[in-house]
């Protein structure tokens, strides 16, 4: 028994002695634990930490207010209104097909919306909001408001969207937004980064020009959320920094008015300060309502948006290119002056037609003028006259001037849809066409019809710079106070050099002249062209001195005439709409003190003397009356320094 | 001196005097702290975890109390039978169980879904503890006396690996092992089994299942499947990591909170607490374990009988392994393996085995006197 007890002794001791070593092991491993917790918990806490909240924080970004656009009285053309949304969260929703058929009741809700909202469900999570409708009526707004109680998920939501004037003549120069799409984001580096979806972004006009710098930065919101990325709760919110506001240099009433006066035509009509070339009006019509494009514009309104023959969405005053017709003739006897081609006293026979080459051009006056000089082939618009000067004149000298005076290249920056036009020369027609120029080409250049394609905005520049005696301005339509300060102290300085007779001025204004009599005679010219009998557009002339304007007509052919045609004596009022010519007309006012100019384009309108110089009579009288208002926004040009 | 009044039984007024009232207050400290953690896994919420969980602890602490009040000799000699019992149930989990997530760990009785490998950790122990209490020392290499163990191990070792339960498997082996060491097996065996396991590895790879191979490369590299198989020990890590010295305060552990943490009710209530508690806290807790483990190894070099002495130690250094291996888990010491943290893991069988093998450990202190021939 005592071996035993004594065997067990020993066994003791040595479970006890094993025991030991099981022990200093665990010691070692507890040791190696403490160690990593220190590791994870002190040494590398800030990463951890940053790490956890990165799973934690989410951060949503808040569409900024737009910036508002203000036409040169301080009336808002593009604002931000209050708009009311309804939105839904559709994990909030116990029966989907249940609250389509309570909402079809209370708002305008469709199948085909319906449709559409199923679509867009399927890419989203069930917790992310998403927009029903983000123009709801007042009614609808306050009838959800008052059913509310029967239907969960859903809220309506006060926000701010963009909104743009009721008239809508202002359309073409602002444009419109519209959700952002793909190739805008792949576009604007801005819009990247900003990056909310919904987020409205400008498509065209100064809303596209203007987008980056009125878009504003957008607010933030950082939320908690879950593993599975649903909202806890809301941590901290910033606010949006609402977009620059801007002033443009239209007169919104101006505007309105000569959109009302361009009723059912297809027709475009500029004013410029022929100074500051501040644009005072821009329309071109027909028009569009800019508000239906925020919401996304419906298939049906937009199919009859394209397909109208009169092209509603396109801004004719930048993007319609036409012939200059006769409003080019100015520019043909500056050049022929300037060039030293021909003298005023020059006298050439018109009996209604000419032959050169073998070919017979006629005049727009089938009996002929008889003998015209230089001011009576202008005042009358003699076309047998201007073949004469250009045959001398030569394309490529008629050319350098024209482009001179701003014709064949955008007048703005601004715009992404102006059109350039084209001013012929040889060396352009041999790289455009690919073939030598030919002399009768020269001829019919001369009375602006060929090749020649201006836009209205280069036409309403071109005379600008013939009124203010030959210089060269920079048309602006976006109101900007240090560039208006600059363009006002050249004048002035121009002004005083002129009136101390200095030969030279340090004014920075270039001329577009060599001698200065030869404006002076063109311009003379003109104000014959509307104020004298026998002038093109004398029936449209205002006889009060304040009003007294003088301008140029144009009649662009669109289509050649036959000799047939010619014996009929087809008048433009007998033939198809289409087939009917355009009527310009060019001006500058008042002829005395010269400060606007204008061009008035109308579509298949007939004669310049009938179809656009009215118009430019009734729309020069209203800027001239609106001077004295226009010239309290500004500084005065003629004031002694 | 108790030596002289003892004479086989105490009153029960003795037993209660010999109660290890310290390891006692451990026991309810833990207890407590699970509870806190458990509820803060329910943001908060006195909730159905919670709940079952405090309910749990109330019966398997009157179940210790009982066990502890239970001879030691009860224990000794109902060893066997516990075994085999638990055997059987573990048999019976192959045919009968109830299959969940994929392995059949549990078996339904009535009123309880009981996971018998949980309590195979500590019938292994208690059948050991008798089988080796009287072998001399000398002997234990003898083949003779090998046999029995190997099978006694290795069955229920295979069985639960292959239900599958890896982990589990893992901790009853290395269990099991532990005792074989504390008899006083040569070093050298456990160095030859050493040098053949590690021959014996590709082959026991290439019978892992694929999860299984994949739990042990990610734990190589968490980053390689960093929202698969990575993710856990990813999160496990930021969570423990984000806590710092004093943790995020209660309640407030945004990982667990918001759902970044994959079972946190029980194998990662560990990172749940050390979020919220931080470094202190976790080193409180870990004392606490530490305390515990001293406590059982106190009473087992206090004992007289070498069958109470070989299951303390043995429990002692099984409790160890629980908690190591789960903390080492969580921290990304080891590869992801389920195993629950002792008592503060909610899972019922792992807290029943745990206070059953308290309650035997306080019934060696509480007959420490006692001889068992």
């Amino acid at each position: 028994m005592l071996s035993s007890s004594d065997g067990l002794q020993n066994k003791s001791k040595i479970i006890t002695s094993r025991m030991f070593i099981i022990s200093s092991l665990k010691l070692a491993v507890f040791i190696a634990i403490i160690a990593r917790l220190f590791y994870l918990q002190i040494s590398e806490n800030i990463k951890y930490r940053s790490l956890s909240d990165k799973n934690r924080l989410r951060e949503w970004k808040i569409a900024p207010q737009r910036g508002i656009i203000k036409d040169y009285f301080g009336t808002d053309i593009a604002k931000n209104t209050q708009v009311f949304q309804l939105h839904m969260t559709p994990e909030d929703v116990p029966n989907l097909e249940e609250l389509f058929f309570k909402l079809s009741k209370l708002i305008d809700f469709n199948d085909k919306r319906k449709k559409n909202l199923i679509k867009k469900l399927k890419k989203r999570k069930p917790w992310e909001t998403i927009i029903v409708s983000d123009n709801l009526t007042w009614e609808e707004f306050s009838r959800l408001n008052l059913f509310l109680h029967e239907t969960h998920g859903i809220k309506p939501v006060v926000s701010v969207d963009r909104k743009y004037l009721e008239d809508k003549s202002s359309a073409h120069i602002l444009g419109y937004v519209s959700e952002t799409s793909v190739k805008d984001l792949q576009n604007s580096k801005l819009l990247r980064e900003i990056n909310i979806p919904g987020l409205k972004t400008g498509k065209n006009g100064l809303e596209k020009y203007l987008n980056e710098r009125v878009i504003g930065k957008p607010g933030l919101q950082r939320f908690e959320v879950n593993s599975s990325g649903k909202r806890i709760k809301e941590l901290k919110q910033i606010q949006g920094i609402s977009g620059q506001d801007f002033r443009i240099t239209i007169d919104q009433e101006v505007q309105k008015y000569t959109s009302g006066l361009l009723e059912n035509k297809s027709a475009s009509v500029c004013v410029m300060d022929i100074f500051t070339g501040d644009i005072v009006a821009m329309v071109s019509n027909p028009t569009f309502d800019s508000n239906k494009f925020v919401y996304g514009i419906s298939q049906k309104e937009w199919d009859l948006l394209i397909q109208n023959d009169k092209k509603p969405l396109m801004n004719k005053s930048l993007s319609g290119l036409y012939p200059p017709g006769s409003t080019i003739k100015p520019i043909v006897a500056l050049s022929a002056l300037e060039n030293d081609i021909v003298s005023p006293k020059l006298l050439v026979q018109c009996k209604g037609f000419i032959d050169f080459y073998g070919h017979r051009y006629h005049c727009w006056k089938e009996k002929g003028h008889g003998y015209m000089n230089l001011r009576s082939a202008i005042k009358q618009s003699c076309d047998i006259y201007f073949y004469e000067i250009s045959r001398r004149l030569g394309i490529d000298r008629m050319s350098i001037t024209a482009k001179d005076f701003g014709l064949g290249k955008k007048v703005f920056s601004n715009f992404n849809e102006e059109k350039s036009g084209v001013v012929p020369d040889t060396k352009w027609k041999l790289n455009n066409i690919g073939t030598g120029w030919v002399l009768g080409e020269t001829l019919i250049s001369g009375i602006g019809q060929g090749y020649f394609q201006t836009t209205p905005i280069q036409l309403c520049l071109m005379i600008a710079q013939f009124a203010n005696g030959g210089y060269q301005i920079k048309p602006r339509i976006i109101d900007d106070k240090y560039e208006l300060q600059s363009t006002i102290n050249a004048w002035r300085e121009e002004f005083s050099s002129i009136n101390n007779n200095l030969y030279e001025s340090n004014s920075g204004l270039k001329k577009l002249y060599r001698n200065k009599e030869n404006i002076k005679f063109v311009n003379e010219a003109l104000y014959g062209a509307t104020n004298e009998p026998l002038g093109t557009s004398f029936r449209s002339r205002l006889k009060n001195k304040k009003y007294m304007f003088a301008g140029k007509t144009g009649t662009s052919q669109i289509r050649t005439i036959t000799e047939e045609e010619r014996k009929l004596k087809l008048k433009n009022i007998d033939l198809p709409y289409e087939k009917r010519d355009h009527a310009l007309f060019v001006a500058f006012a008042p002829y005395k003190k010269p400060r606007y100019s204008i061009s008035v384009v109308v579509e298949h309108g007939g004669a310049g003397s009938s179809g656009a110089a009215p118009i430019a009579k009734k729309v020069l009288k209203m800027v001239l009356d609106r001077h004295q208002l226009r010239k309290k926004y500004q500084l005065d040009l003629f004031q002694k320094v | 001196m108790r030596q002289n009044f003892y004479r086989g039984n105490l009153q029960f007024k003795d037993k209660l005097i010999g109660f290890d009232y310290f390891l006692v207050f451990l026991i309810l400290i833990l207890g407590v702290i699970s509870l806190f953690a458990m509820y803060s896994t329910e943001q908060g919420n006195f909730g159905y975890y919670t709940k079952s969980h405090l309910y749990r602890f109330i019966a398997f602490f009157i179940i210790f109390l009982i066990v502890s009040l239970f001879k030691i000799k009860f224990w000794f000699r109902s060893a066997y039978v516990f075994y085999i019992i638990t055997l059987l149930l573990l048999f019976a989990v192959d045919s009968f169980g109830v299959t969940a997530s994929g392995s059949k760990r549990w078996i339904s009785l009535i009123f309880i879904n009981l996971q018998p490998s949980e309590l195979m950790k500590v019938a292994l122990i208690i059948f050991l503890a008798r089988y080796y209490y009287k072998i001399p020392s000398d002997n234990v290499t003898n083949i003779k006396y090998i046999i029995t163990p190997v099978f006694a191990i290795f069955i229920p070792v295979i069985l639960v690996a292959s239900q599958p339960d890896l982990g589990t498997s893992l901790l009853i082996l290395l269990g099991g092992i532990s005792i074989i060491f504390l008899t006083g097996f040569r070093f050298k065996f456990f160095l030859y089994s050493f040098i053949v396991l590690i021959f014996l590895m590709p082959v026991g790879i290439s019978l892992l299942k694929p999860y299984q191979k994949s739990r042990i490369l990610t734990f190589l590299n968490p980053e390689r499947d960093a929202l698969g198989a990575g993710y856990q020990i990813i999160q496990s890590k930021i969570a423990v990591g984000s806590g710092g010295i004093l943790g995020k305060g209660f309640l407030q552990g945004s990982q667990s909170y918001l759902d970044y943490l994959p079972e946190k009710h029980t194998d990662f209530i560990f990172t749940l607490f050390s979020e919220e508690f931080g470094f202190i806290g976790s080193l409180l807790l870990l004392t606490i374990y530490i305390l515990i483990i001293f406590r059982i190894t106190k009473i087992g070099n206090s004992v007289k009988n070498n069958f109470s002495r070989l299951f303390c130690f043995g429990f002692a250094t099984a409790f160890f392994i629980y908690v190591a291996v789960n903390m080492s888990m969580v921290l990304g010491l080891l590869p992801i393996v389920g195993a629950p943290l002792p008592i503060m893991s909610y899972g019922g069988s792992s807290m029943l085995a745990i206070m059953i093998g308290l309650g035997i450990v306080m019934s060696c202190k509480i007959h420490e006197q006692e001889e068992i021939n």
